[in-house]
């Protein structure tokens, strides 16, 4: 990022915090799979106290083909208020091959249908990137942290000089492993959870307020 | 002969493209079959509107999409660096058709792919 374009970015920060900007729009990204939808979900039911959800949750990967966005979400943590627009994104993938889906047993017209709409929803989670003051990255602690889709959207947070908060989901599961994530990119906080039996949610809306705050 | 085409691609042919003269580049050798490793690698907008354009260009039965391996960027240690932010450059860059191309192991320092001549 040249200086000046950093220049801005630092002085539109000023200007929200001097004039407190409600609602700054976080997205939640990450590769198929990893939670995104269960963690948007589980901080609705914590914050928004109905039965709201954000979308369904399958074992199939690419359920969510195309982003929601709640807005006005307030967060109370250690008496610090936040307001946030939650943008669920469609998780990040650079191939896509319909025949994955034919081995979940979808029929090759489902499967085909859901290809293409598998792409179209990454195209539209790319996009969100250039419209939001930050990002919260879930991945998978079973998983290997170092795949391109978290490379990539790292990347493209520092290179905007916006905040990114990383959740490192699934801790409830054997194979948990965050201690690699935090390993991996140490420049960056990052917070154990489980959103599906919430697990660590307190220290994640605590690390939230304080990284969007 | 059978075999599959991997291109080394230097710093100097990709710094002179426009992004999206790299970004149509790359899809367009990839579509080909080719393997590309790039000297320099993108920089995370361009990585970024190459998973974009390589979603609009995948097709059932014809192109799957890529497989892109980049290492995570150092952060400039430098106290100049520290003070703005720095980044470096971004580093080698491998990039593949998805259906030949797997990623064995990647870490900060290593990328272990193979390449398989059967689509």
């Amino acid at each position: 990022m040249n200086m000046i374009k950093r220049f801005k970015v630092s002085f539109s920060k000023i200007f929200n915090k001097l004039f407190k900007k409600k609602g700054a729009c976080i997205g939640i990204y990450g590769p198929p799979n990893a939670g995104k939808t269960t963690l948007s979900n589980r901080i609705l039911r914590d914050w928004v106290g109905s039965e709201e959800t954000m979308g369904s949750v399958s074992h199939i990967a690419h359920e969510t083909r195309h982003a929601k966005r709640r807005n006005g979400v307030t967060i109370e943590t250690n008496g610090h208020t936040i307001s946030l627009d939650i943008v669920d994104t469609p998780g990040l993938a650079t191939k896509i091959d319909f025949h994955d889906f034919m081995e979940q047993g979808m029929s090759d017209v489902e499967s085909k249908k859901r290809s293409k709409e598998a792409t179209e929803g990454v195209i539209e989670a790319v996009k969100w990137l250039d419209d939001l003051d930050g990002v919260i990255l879930v991945m998978d602690s079973t998983e290997n942290p170092y795949t391109q889709v978290n490379v990539t959207v790292i990347g493209n947070m520092e290179a905007r000089n916006l905040p990114l908060l990383i959740v490192a989901n699934k801790v409830d599961l054997p194979d948990a492993d965050p201690g690699v994530i935090k390993e991996a990119f140490p420049q960056h906080p990052m917070v154990p959870v489980s959103a599906l039996e919430g697990v660590g949610m307190d220290s994640f809306y605590e690390a939230l307020a304080k990284q969007f705050g | 002969m059978q075999g599959i085409q991997l291109d080394l691609v230097s710093e100097a042919k990709i710094s002179q493209m426009a992004s999206m003269e790299k970004v149509r580049y790359i899809i367009d050798e990839v579509r080909k079959g080719k393997i590309l490793v790039l000297e320099k690698g993108l920089n995370p907008m361009e990585e970024a509107k190459l998973i974009e354009m390589t979603m609009s260009a995948i097709q059932p039965d014809v192109f799957s999409g890529i497989e892109m391996q980049s290492y995570p960027a150092n952060a400039d240690a430098s106290l100049l660096g520290k003070f703005f932010k720095k980044q470096s450059s971004k580093r080698l860059t491998v990039i593949g058709p998805a259906n030949q191309l797997k990623t064995l192991k990647k870490d900060r320092n290593l990328i272990s792919a193979l390449v398989s001549a059967s689509k």
